[in-house]
């Protein structure tokens, strides 16, 4: 399957068809389930992903006080592949969850100052991700998946104190939508979207996390090959494009 | 983004004296450990790394073998001692993930198919942190690889470059690391200029981006003098007698 | 005569179809792949490294550690990250029935063989074999570990140095390539303090007159 891939690859072709720069088939649905305060699905290509925002009263850090607390987790659950066991998150799944956390942490798409309850108390937002599927680029499939959660995200209500679960106040304060483009690099090429087969064989892929105002907000390079600094230069400039794309989609 | 307490450039200079594109006081070492099969120690002002190589040696269970290339494993661990507040010696999620970029980061240079069925070790342990720790372990790493006779295409340079008040930064220390609107860890293999590890969070522009890389390629040139310096200057010129 | 020192990623020159040791290629430049010494010629361009484990070559003599008992052979501790196999063929001249017989009658766990590398495949399966006019099991004595890239300087240009170094200690000594060496007898102490003397000063001018002094008459 690999060699095949990769003569696909090598005549400027990838084996479904698609160009270099597009996309499979993205279905996103929101609010799909009803216990979380928000939730989305994602179907991107096959990979397929649940977010689930809970929201929980919680204290602030010392050094923030008035600030709301984000905490984000990823789970690889068994059913999603062969190769993965029932167990604590392995090194993917935490590296997933810190990538995704850093996006909607430095765009600061929620704006965790207006999440200040009183004194001592703030809402922290937890954003789960649950994987069902994985049929490649499940880094970008969480990414949305993360960020449609967000944005559809309601804030209970609160009285005496206590959290009135199915009750509402207001739509949790978002300020961007960011979203993350990863780029794998074949030979001198890049290609957005790996599917199963591409992740195997790419030298190395580059995510790239873009906030609306094109600023970028996280970078990771994944894999053990290497990219030049022009490949970087390109990788930035295709992410940037491509993430237009996506956020048109939430 | 934290706000920092007092601003991080006066006049120019950052809250430790050094110009935006200063690096810290670098020291190198290489042997430290005698038990390993390659050791060294690098600080970058007060971060302080120093990186154990135990290997090839054969790798079990069976299992994780594979057959035609050999494996890498890193573990970043930092000291309880190393920071403000005591860590916990355990290892939690942001080990993990620096663990594993290093892996990916190492990998890249070493030719792995020269031990298949094998494993190099690498550990990494902090000892004094003040910013930049991943890329002062990377730096030390290279050097207790290459001193341990792993087969490698280059050796891997590695240092920090961010944004702080606006301004474009080389070498964050802990203050900056904390409070900077960007920060990016880069290491490459510098004679081959190929990047090997990338990881930026913040706010920048791709200009910013880019500009910022240029840097961090022109320390890491610095940073590769140095090793190769070190490594000389610890295996001397042999001579043979004929 | 000065030998120039390389690291991994040291740029060594063209390649011109010569035999390349411990390098890589990239088009037709050559490159070390390892921190050691150069050695150039018009026929070959080599890197001897200066750190390292033992990675076994066909024709290698090496001293082994019978580590486990198989049917059909002997697996051999090598000091090295892979094992070899000692098949019984390669070991035993008479026929043997192994329904029968015991293998560790010819060789037992623990016990220390002389022997020779015959195969080497490209996924490092090892191979030695007793069938050597060399090769023999080695009683009693002791065994110290070397870096195998220093084996070269104990042996000596055409055995010298460790000729010089049995015939003063009047020790029996073997020398493994693979860094492994044994020493039985004589005086054994100062064998093997002459023997980690040279792996610590190998670059050291004048070693073979310290060493002969080191041993006295």
């Amino acid at each position: 399957m690999e060699e095949f891939v990769k003569d696909y690859l090598n005549q400027g072709k990838r084996i479904d068809g698609r160009g270099f720069r597009d996309y499979r088939h993205i279905e996103i649905k929101h609010s799909v389930v009803s216990k979380a305060e928000g939730s989305s699905f994602v179907n991107l290509g096959g990979t397929k992903v649940f977010a689930g925002v809970k929201l929980d009263i919680g204290s602030p850090f010392p050094d923030s006080p008035n600030e709301g607390i984000l905490i984000v987790n990823a789970e690889f659950t068994p059913l999603s592949s062969p190769d993965i066991e029932p167990g604590p998150p392995g090194e993917d799944a935490i590296e997933l969850a810190r990538i995704v956390d850093r996006i909607i942490r430095e765009s600061h798409a929620i704006e965790l100052e207006k999440l200040f309850i009183e004194e001592g108390k703030v809402w922290v937002v937890y954003v789960d991700l649950s994987v069902l599927d994985m049929n490649g680029n499940l880094m970008d499939a969480s990414m949305l998946a993360s960020t449609e959660a967000l944005l559809h995200t309601k804030i209970p209500k609160i009285e005496n104190g206590k959290i009135v679960r199915g009750e509402f106040t207001s739509k949790l304060p978002m300020a961007f939508k960011p979203v993350s483009v990863t780029i794998g690099k074949y030979g001198s090429n890049l290609l957005v979207d790996l599917n199963k087969e591409e992740e195997e064989i790419v030298d190395a892929r580059l995510v790239i996390g873009v906030r609306d105002d094109d600023k970028i907000c996280a970078i990771q390079k994944q894999g053990i090959g290497t990219f030049s600094i022009k490949n970087v230069e390109n990788a930035l400039d295709l992410a940037i494009e491509k993430s237009k794309e996506l956020r048109r989609l939430l | 983004m934290k706000k920092p307490e007092a601003p991080l450039i006066v006049n120019g200079r950052r809250v430790d004296g050094r110009l935006p594109e200063e690096i810290r006081e670098i020291k190198m070492s290489i042997g430290d450990i005698s038990n390993a099969d390659g050791s060294a120690r690098v600080s970058f002002g007060n971060t302080e790394a120093i990186v154990a190589v135990y290997g090839p040696r054969a790798l079990f269970p069976k299992f994780l073998q594979e057959s035609d290339v050999g494996l890498v494993r890193v573990n970043y661990s930092m000291s309880p001692f190393s920071v403000d507040e005591r860590k916990n010696p355990a290892p939690d999620r942001r080990s993990i993930e620096i663990s594993k970029v290093t892996k990916e980061a190492l990998t890249s240079a070493i030719f792995v198919e020269d031990f298949p069925k094998a494993v190099v070790d690498i550990y990494e342990n902090i000892i004094q942190a003040d910013g930049s720790t991943r890329v002062t372990a990377i730096n030390a790493a290279s050097l207790a690889l290459a001193s341990a006779g792993i087969p490698m295409k280059d050796l891997v340079a590695a240092c920090s470059v961010g944004k702080v008040s606006g301004t474009l930064i080389v070498d964050l220390n802990g203050k900056e690391d904390n409070y900077s609107e960007s920060d990016m860890a880069v290491a490459m293999m510098p004679s081959k200029g190929l990047v090997t590890l990338l990881q930026m969070d913040g706010l920048l522009t791709k200009e910013e981006v880019m500009e910022l890389l240029m840097k961090a390629e022109e320390v890491c040139k610095k940073i590769y003098e140095l090793q190769k310096k070190t490594l000389f200057d610890r295996f001397k010129v042999e001579r043979e007698e004929e | 005569m000065q030998r120039e020192i390389v690291l991994p990623g040291t740029y060594l020159g063209e390649r011109k179809g010569r035999k390349i040791t411990n390098c890589y290629v990239e088009g037709d430049k050559v490159f070390s792949k390892v921190l050691g010494v150069l050695k150039i010629s018009e026929e070959e361009i080599s890197v001897v490294p200066l750190a390292g484990k033992y990675f076994p070559k066909v024709g290698d003599r090496i001293i082994g550690r019978i580590e486990e008992i198989e049917v059909s052979g002997w697996w051999v501790d090598i000091n090295s990250p892979y094992e070899a196999f000692l098949p019984l063929g390669e070991a035993v001249e008479e026929f043997v029935d192994v329904r029968r017989v015991d293998l560790s009658r010819f060789y037992d766990i623990n016990d220390i063989i002389f022997c020779k590398i015959t195969k080497v495949t490209k996924n490092k399966i090892i191979q030695v074999s007793m069938k050597d006019m060399l090769a023999r099991k080695l009683f009693g004595g002791v065994m110290i570990k070397i870096t195998p890239y220093k084996v070269a300087r104990v042996i000596g240009k055409g055995g010298s140095m460790i000729e010089m170094i049995k015939k003063k200690t009047g020790s029996e000594i073997y020398v493994g390539q693979n860094g492994v060496i044994w020493i039985k007898g004589g005086n054994k102490e100062k064998a093997i303090e002459a023997i980690l003397t040279i792996e610590k000063e190998a670059h050291v001018v004048g070693l073979t007159e310290k060493i002969a002094k080191m041993l006295g008459d």
